[in-house]
């Protein structure tokens, strides 16, 4: 079983994103029944709880829980916000949803206002996606002409406004108050919680903001109901779920597949590793979650509970194979530039700490560490880890203790023979 | 809605752009709420310096809060918190490779090396007949096509040296 929710029309359509074609595969049916039908929105957020989605973008929560948090007789405007800044390193399944399945999105936007009382909506999609952007203009522009957006939809006296507003290069603003602060025109810096978007979002106004997979998902799970599409995945992890995969591997791509599938078969599915390497260790899910070695994770199921035993995060389940021929140090050097890159500077924890990660990392790399920095690694982690205002300073910490954990011996090696003990050689700039 | 208003603005908004900037950057002012102009912010960013060869000068972030009612400084704090806003000038193709995870075990380092090479810059700096700029850059979203990188608004994705070539020599 696969390609059952986001991806469910793609195999069967030239042009999925087309309107014609979106919805001789049944889609704005299930729109349709809801405004035709004047469905209890209450009913729609409990089928929404019943199906145990959990938030597609990193963080897992359950949307359906997330929704009910609204009050919807509250007076005064609200908004759905979808999250299509896909930007955690190794995920690149959004991307496609709003390249291959815009409609799918859109009716679930419609929907998720429908059943909170929100009247406009923005997809959130990140600058870099010029063409992803322009997809999702041209179906908003058909979605408006056949009345699936717009005023008094399909009769019903519900008004729903759907905008894309497009991000300019911050991998913080996936944060999802920081999304909102860069909607609103700001600097994209999260904002201290509580209050939570339910009460406090946009403008001020109560706000869900959901990621565009789980968004996409939501006609589906209407059409089918809940039971039928927490069935598809295992306990506590409900659903199919669009899997990035990349790598050193034959065939990296996005998969769908039912939460609960073992990994081992999602990487024959990538037609296993390229080269004739061999693999060493997977990155779960997107560069924020520590690393696994290849032989245990060979054992997992991808899904919530399996990942998190095993010491990671299923995230955003962008799954990054890694072969034989790569340096671990070399590797981490620029997840941590990565994070001393992306620090919004708010919290002196992150600001300052992922900064001195970065440059202990790479003194290491570079052939010039001592042999108590992987002690001060350690005690870094320790200082910023749940100390910052949103989650990208333990984003920053957890793929070092992850390649502490069960690499140590490379970066012992380099400290001691100053280069590297790998098959990809010396390190750069050392002899 | 600004309780800091810029005391030096004098000008109607017919007079900070020309008819056709207007009509692109009123049409995003046009998605938020009236008291909330300010949202438009980074698109008017964008379109002025995608009309002003690919950077952003000071006057152009000023009349941005002029056209916009914020203060200047608000501008600024948006064009300097984001990468993709350029405070220097770049090349007329501004040449971004993605170095991140995906892309790095997928030897990235090759291609950033070609490029180099072959246009004679580094990082950061623009070729002498302006036609090129290299800059380095986070995650794009594409690391199913590592290595890759985006050539203004376009993802190009598998690349090898050769491909670089074939895709560079094809450009205007």
């Amino acid at each position: 079983m696969a390609n059952e929710v986001c991806f469910r029309t793609l195999e069967y359509l030239k042009q999925p994103w087309e309107l014609d074609e979106y919805k001789s595969r049944g889609g704005y049916e299930v729109l349709n029944h809801i405004l035709k039908n004047k469905i209890e929105p209450s009913e729609v957020v409990e089928t929404m709880k019943t199906s145990g989605l959990r938030g597609r973008g990193g963080a897992g929560f359950p949307t359906g829980l997330k929704w009910s948090f609204i009050s919807r007789n509250a007076p005064g405007q609200k908004y759905v916000v979808c999250n299509s800044d896909e930007g955690e390193p190794g995920t690149f399944k959004d991307r496609d949803i709003l390249r291959y399945n815009p409609h799918q999105l859109i009716e679930g936007m419609v929907i998720a206002g429908y059943a909170i009382g929100a009247t406009v909506g923005y997809n959130y999609i990140r600058g870099e996606f010029w063409e992803e952007y322009e997809r999702f203009e041209a179906a908003l522009e058909q979605a408006r002409a056949a009345g699936f957006l717009g005023d008094n939809l399909l009769g019903s006296g519900f008004d729903f406004q759907l905008h894309s507003h497009l991000g300019g290069g911050a991998y913080v603003c996936g944060e999802e108050t920081a999304l909102l602060e860069s909607i609103e025109g700001k600097k994209g810096q999260p904002r201290f919680k509580p209050p939570f978007p339910a009460h406090f979002g946009l403008y001020g106004r109560p706000t869900i903001i959901n990621n565009t997979e789980s968004l996409s998902s939501v006609p589906v799970i209407l059409k089918e109901g809940g039971e039928w599409f927490k069935e598809l995945g295992v306990e506590n992890s409900g659903g199919s779920k669009l899997f990035s995969i990349s790598g050193n591997i034959k065939n990296p791509g996005v998969f769908e597949v039912p939460l609960g599938t073992p990994f081992s078969e999602l990487f024959k599915l990538v037609g296993g590793m390229k080269d004739g390497h061999k693999l060493k260790a997977v990155v779960p899910g997107g560069c924020s979650s520590p690393v696994i070695p290849g032989e245990q994770m060979m054992d997992l199921t991808m899904d919530y509970d399996a990942i998190q035993n095993a010491g990671s995060m299923l995230g955003s389940g962008a799954i990054v194979i890694i072969d034989d021929q790569q340096c671990m140090v070399k590797l981490l050097d620029r997840m941590s530039y990565f994070y001393h890159e992306e620090s919004c500077g708010q919290c002196t924890p992150c600001r300052e700490g992922t900064g001195w990660l970065w440059r202990v990392v790479n003194r290491i790399e570079n052939g010039k560490g001592r042999q108590e920095d992987l002690d001060l690694l350690e005690s870094v982690c320790g200082k910023i880890a749940g100390r910052t205002v949103c989650a990208l300073g333990d984003a920053a910490a957890m793929p070092v203790r992850g390649m502490l954990k069960h690499f140590q011996e490379e970066f012992q090696y380099h400290i001691d023979h100053k280069k590297c003990m790998v098959g990809a050689g010396p390190t750069k700039g050392l002899g | 809605m600004n309780k800091f208003m810029n005391p030096l603005q004098t000008r109607n908004k017919e007079e900070i752009f020309s008819a056709e900037i207007r009509e692109d950057i009123d049409r995003w002012i046009a998605k938020y709420p009236p008291e909330w102009k300010q949202s438009a912010v980074m698109a008017a960013l964008r379109i002025m310096q995608d009309d002003n060869g690919g950077w952003l000068t000071t006057e152009l972030m000023d009349d941005v809060a002029e056209y916009l009612d914020m203060s200047p400084i608000h501008v600024y704090e948006v064009a300097t918190f984001y990468s993709m806003y350029e405070l220097k000038p770049v090349g007329k193709h501004k040449i971004c490779v993605c170095t991140n995870i995906a892309c790095m075990i997928n030897d990235s380092d090759a291609i950033v090396k070609h490029l180099k090479e072959k246009l004679g810059i580094g990082f950061g700096e623009v070729t002498e007949d302006g036609r090129f700029s290299l800059k380095e850059v986070e995650c794009l979203g594409a690391c199913g096509g590592a290595p890759m990188f985006q050539i203004g608004r376009k993802y190009y994705e598998n690349l090898t040296p050769k491909v670089v070539d074939s895709i560079l020599d094809g450009l205007e």
